[in-house]
Formats: structure tokens, C-alpha cells, sequence
């Protein structure tokens, strides 16, 4: 990963290729890099679709390696629905295959001058950008079929749908799997509307002649991935559960624990959760045909995905995530397996962040534009969006501007991004973060849940609001680190609980790189990253006013548990001292 | 006296009898707590398990009371 690819696009004469070594950026990853050139060299007063703004794609310091879990993709920008920075973070092949052509990261930068959409071809031999309007408004599900048709089934591609082409605030970045299917995303913060304003609508990799990249100390290497890998085996979750049932093994759980956001977060539980739960979607995929047990990327020994068939058995989409199926679900009033299956398909095809699109419906129905629980309805809406039409570009744009278009109050969104699957009402670590992370309402960005919830790294009790404050910070700390490396989040489950497991990322790090890199160095590292982003979010004209959850959160109380958020807003100014 | 209980994931293997939902109506002695619940599911006390009563985290030792909702979990976790 010794150098930057640059592709200015708004070049005179055509699009320019430019590659250099890292410089400045040299020993960052994933979204220590992103977040790094964004607070760099973009002007955080720019408009997210000029030519001002960059997209930035990077694998993570592991990624390309033999290291298991090593495949995420950072996409960063100035977002166009937050107004602020944005790392948007995907599995799939992408990362692997990037990383082992040797890029640090692909930059794209400036806006073409006229309507053209371009193909960028990477693989040994260097980078070929060719312009291609065939491929304009084709769902990513077509487009991977011509791409493969045209460039064989070695490739990795990196795509908007007609969502990213249109600049909708709520389009993603869809990158294909081991299936060469686009069912991974960068979903948050219309990430592919940046992509689209550029004109790019696809890059293709392929790696084919190039080697996995070798550690500095072989045998440390092996020996600490070995431990590593046994880690991740032996927690019940990593080991177990998450294989299992996948993420959505959640709906029980947060419902039980009365925290699951049930129509538009007017309740915190949903009756008929059981229907739309993990175990029983399992139990579909598996006598359906599919699997229940799937790797999204190659390295991952978690396996957390799975494969939905439709009811012939025919393939219809990858396994809903626990987000996808609580936004199209409980948040909508929807328990239809099938019916979700089917709305996380059409996201996946026109190119959608699913947390998004099923709030935005459900701020909808809330607004008398269809009943909760119409399952047809909801297709119908979120068709509307792959048209283009009115009407859909309005549901296209998120949540927060659907609902000031349909004047609804009830909008859970902060820094206009769609909160997730979890009331801060009943989860008040979870709170924490939505307000204060630089990402706008974020839930991956520190996992509260995990403490709060599902006891991992010790118990703090979700419905009050002490503690809450240094569980957020020091998992956003953490986080910011380990979606540095590349590695998946979902390690943090084993890190957690089991010292040695979090010593063996260690060692492999430092192995690879010939480091000698401590639990402090990652802390180090961590702060950097959010101090950087925070920064940005500043200059760009962010203030505590958008640290804040919703008005109604604090006003209406939750049920079952009847509460309201309560964690007070001096100490959510405070989670940043330190 | 009665109570819910719910039995998930791998834990459901041990339900006495599926309902729907997992969910099981269940007469148990006054004064039951969870960990002699436990015991009486045949629920081995080597797993790790989340326990969560009337959508409130609760310990082994605490003693069930009517028309308790009982949810009980193997560690798991997602996203």
C-alpha cells in the first residue's frame, strides 16, 4: 500500500491520474486516512457535490494481508446529509483487493464539466478511467452483470446505483461480496452522492498476478494471527452466536429489553417482533435454501452474514441485517420477513442506506402518506426513489427532509442523519453517542449497546443516566482506532472480554509493520482521529446545538419502561475533554 | 403463581413447551428465584447468559414475582 492514486475528474483535456506515496499519510488506514485528508484538503465550507469535495476510499493498515477480519472499506467526504465529515465504513472484497494492488487509497477529486459517467478499471497493469453513459441509471445489480460480462468474474466492483447518479443525500456505495453481488455498503451520509457528482459510477478491481502483502516478521506474524483467530472462535459471540443467527439475533433482545424503537420510536417494544426476529429468519434461510452462515468478505472467520431466498427458493438478497430488518420492521410496524427482504433488495439495487430509507418511511407514515404495517405501501414509496420521481427524491433525501416537507415533529434524526435501532430512551449510553459522535446519529460509532445491553466489557445500567458519558467516549475512542486497521468492528466483542485476543491484534499489527505498538498507542490513536473530525465538523460551523438528540426525546416518555432521555446536556459538552 | 418466560437463541432448545415467540406460560412456586428456575429448565449454569425481567437486567438471585416477563439469552451481539 505504498501509494495514492488520485483521479481528478474536472481535469482540462479529460480526466487526470496521478500516483504518489502516502507523504504525509504515510503509517494511517482506513479511517484514520479518510478522515485525515478530508480535515486536509477539503474546505469544510464547500458544497458536498462541487468540486471541492473528495471522495476518499481506503483499505485499512491490515487490509490485503493473511490477518483474519481484515477487509473493511473506509469511504470519507464532506457528507452531503450531514454537512459534515463522514467515514462510511463497508465489508466485501474491496479492501482486500485494493490494498493488495498496492494502493493506499483512491482519491477522487474535482467534478467533471459536463454529464458524463465514467468507469475507472484498476488491476496490475495500472488504471484506465473510460467514459461509458451505457451505464447510466442501471441498478448496481445489472451493472455488476455487465461489468462481469465485460471484465470476467475475477473483478471487485465499487458502484453507485441510479440513487448516487441522481445525488440524492441518502445514496450509498455498494461494493460486491465473495458471490460478486453488490450487498455491502458504505450506507451513511450519502456517501454515493459524492461518488455520483463526480461522475464515477463504478471502479472495477482486479487483482489477478498480484500477491497477498507480506508481514516484516513471518512467524510473529502467523503465530499472533493463529491467537487471534483462536480468539475470535471461543467467544460465544464471535464463535456462536454472531455465525448463527447474524446481527439480527438483536430484535429479541433490545425488544425484551424494551428498547426496540416500534413505529417511528413511539414504543419500546413491538409485539410481533418474533416474526422479523434472527432465529426466525434463520430457520427460513436455511429450509429455503440459503445460508445462515456466511462470510462477507475473505479473512472473516465471524461469518455473521447469510444469504434470503425467496419463497421458490430462488435468490433474492443477502441476509437483512438487524438494522434493516428494525427499520423496515418495528420502525414501520412491518412483520414481513419477505416483504423486508425484498425492501433490502431494492436499497441494495438503486443503491440506499437501509437505516435511512426505512425511517424516512416511517416518518411517512407517520405522515398519513401510508398506514404502519403496509408492507406493499413501503415498496411502493421506496420504488418511487428508483424512479426518480418527486415524491421519491423527496423519501430519497432522508429523514430529516421528509419530514419537514410533511410537517411531522416526531423526526429521530441528529445532524440530520437517521437515528438506529435502539431508543436512547431505553438505551442512554446508545443516546450518548447519537448526540455527540462527529458522525451525526450513528450507532456503530460507539457501540453503548454492548455494555449497556449485552454485557460485553463489563454491565452499565441503560436506563440511567450515569456512566453513560465514559462508556460513549472511551468506545468512540476505541472504535475510531480499530476502524483505522480495517479490521471489523465486530472483533471488538471478543477484545472486550479477552485481554489476549486484544494483545494478539496488537502483536499482529506490529509484526506486520515492524512496531512496537501498545494498548496506549491505539488509545493515541483513537483520540487523534476524533480530535481531527471534530475539527473539521467545527470549522464546517457545527455547534453544541448539534450535539443534541431530538426535542421529543426528552419530552415524551418511552414504553414500557415510561422514560425519557435524561443524560444532561453539560455532560454531553463534556464527553470531548480529555 | 404465573409467569412468561422466553427462552432464546440457543437457549430455546430448553423451552418446557414453544407457544409462539418463544414463549412459554409457566406455574412455578411462589417465592421461585431465577438461578432455582435455572436449575429446573436444566439450563447449564456454565453458559453465560443475559437475564432480563420486566425489561430490566436482573441477577440469578432475585426471586420472581406473578405475572413476571422473564427473557433469558446466551451472550450475544450484533450490529
Amino acid at each position: 500500500m505504498d501509494k495514492i492514486l488520485r483521479i481528478d475528474v474536472g481535469a482540462e483535456g479529460g480526466p487526470k491520474v496521478t500516483m504518489a506515496p502516502p507523504g504525509e499519510y504515510a503509517g494511517l488506514g482506513g479511517r484514520a486516512f479518510t478522515s485525515a485528508v478530508v480535515s486536509k484538503e477539503v474546505p469544510p465550507l464547500c458544497h458536498p457535490l462541487g468540486a471541492n469535495n473528495k471522495l476518499v476510499i481506503a483499505p485499512g493498515l491490515l487490509s490485503g494481508t493473511a490477518a483474519a477480519m481484515s477487509g473493511r472499506l473506509s469511504v470519507g467526504c464532506k457528507s452531503p446529509l450531514t454537512g459534515g465529515i463522514k467515514e462510511a465504513n463497508a465489508g466485501g472484497q474491496a479492501a482486500q483487493v485494493l490494498a493488495r494492488l498496492g494502493y493506499a487509497a483512491i482519491v477522487l477529486e474535482g467534478k467533471p464539466p459536463v454529464d458524463i459517467l465514467y468507469k475507472i478499471l484498476i488491476n496490475k497493469d495500472g488504471v484506465k478511467v473510460v467514459p461509458d453513459n451505457s451505464l447510466c441509471m442501471l441498478g448496481n445489480y445489472d451493472l455488476v452483470e455487465k461489468m462481469k460480462a465485460e471484465y470476467g468474474d475475477k473483478i471487485t466492483c465499487i458502484s453507485v446505483g441510479p440513487a448516487g447518479e441522481m445525488k440524492l443525500p441518502n445514496s450509498s456505495v455498494a461494493i460486491t461480496d465473495m458471490e460478486l453481488r453488490p450487498t455491502r455498503h458504505a450506507g451513511r451520509g450519502g456517501v454515493g452522492a459524492v461518488m455520483g457528482s463526480k461522475g464515477v459510477k463504478v471502479i472495477v478491481l482486479d487483482d489477478t498476478g498480484m500477491k497477498m502483502r507480506q508481514p516484516k516478521d513471518p512467524e510473529k506474524f502467523k503465530d499472533a494471527n493463529k491467537r487471534f483467530v483462536d480468539g475470535l472462535r471461543k467467544h460465544p459471540v464471535t464463535g456462536e452466536g454472531l455465525p448463527a443467527y447474524g446481527t439480527n439475533v438483536l430484535t429479541n433482545i433490545i425488544n425484551e429489553a424494551g428498547a426496540y424503537p416500534t413505529k417511528n420510536f413511539m414504543w419500546g417494544r413491538f409485539d410481533t417482533c418474533h416474526k422479523i426476529s434472527g432465529e426466525t429468519q434463520a430457520e427460513t434461510e436455511t429450509a429455503r435454501g440459503g445460508l445462515a452462515t456466511h462470510g462477507c468478505h475473505r479473512g472473516c472467520v465471524i461469518r455473521c452474514s447469510g444469504t434470503y431466498m425467496n419463497k421458490d427458493g430462488h435468490y433474492l438478497t443477502k441476509q437483512p441485517e438487524y438494522e434493516t430488518v428494525w427499520a423496515f420492521g418495528g420502525d414501520c410496524g412491518i412483520d414481513d420477513l419477505d416483504a423486508i427482504a425484498m425492501l433490502d433488495r431494492l436499497c441494495d439495487d438503486y443503491g440506499l442506506d437501509t437505516i435511512e430509507t426505512g425511517v424516512t418511511i416511517a416518518v411517512a407514515m407517520e405522515a398519513g402518506l401510508a398506514k404502519f404495517g403496509d408492507a406493499e405501501a413501503a415498496i411502493n414509496l421506496v420504488k418511487e426513489v428508483g424512479k426518480g420521481t418527486p415524491l421519491g427524491r423527496i423519501l430519497g433525501s432522508g429523514a430529516g427532509i421528509a419530514g419537514k416537507i410533511f410537517g411531522v415533529e416526531r423526526v429521530p434524526v441528529v445532524k440530520n442523519q437517521a437515528l438506529p435501532a435502539y431508543d436512547p430512551r431505553g438505551v442512554q449510553g446508545i443516546g450518548v453517542t447519537y448526540a455527540t459522535t462527529p458522525m451525526g446519529a450513528d450507532h456503530t460509532a460507539g457501540y453503548a449497546i454492548a455494555t449497556n445491553i449485552l454485557k460485553v466489557g463489563g454491565f452499565v445500567d441503560p436506563l440511567k443516566p450515569q456512566g453513560q458519558i465514559e462508556l460513549s467516549r472511551n468506545l468512540q475512542i476505541a472504535t475510531a482506532a480499530i476502524d483505522s486497521t480495517g479490521m471489523c468492528l465486530f472483533i471488538a466483542f471478543a477484545l472486550l472480554d479477552q485481554p489476549d485476543t486484544f494483545q494478539a491484534l496488537l502483536d499482529i499489527i506490529n509484526a506486520f509493520y515492524g512496531l512496537t505498538l501498545t494498548g496506549d498507542g491505539v488509545t493515541d490513536l483513537g483520540k487523534k482521529v476524533l480530535k481531527m473530525e471534530r475539527d473539521f465538523n467545527i470549522r464546517a460551523g457545527f455547534t453544541k446545538a448539534q450535539d443534541r438528540l431530538p426535542e421529543f426525546f426528552t419530552k415524551e416518555s418511552l414504553q414500557p419502561h415510561n422514560i425519557t432521555f435524561m443524560v444532561k446536556d453539560e455532560e454531553l459538552d463534556s464527553l470531548f475533554n480529555w | 403463581m404465573k409467569i412468561e418466560l422466553r427462552l432464546f437463541a440457543s437457549l430455546s432448545r430448553y423451552l418446557p413447551e414453544r407457544q409462539t415467540g418463544n414463549l412459554c406460560a409457566m406455574e412455578i412456586p411462589e417465592g421461585t428465584s431465577i438461578k432455582e428456575l435455572l436449575q429446573c429448565l436444566a439450563i447449564p449454569a456454565a453458559i453465560r447468559k443475559i437475564i432480563i425481567v420486566n425489561g430490566v437486567h436482573a441477577g440469578e438471585s432475585q426471586t420472581l414475582a406473578e405475572g413476571d416477563r422473564i427473557g433469558i439469552f446466551p451472550p450475544v451481539a450484533g450490529g
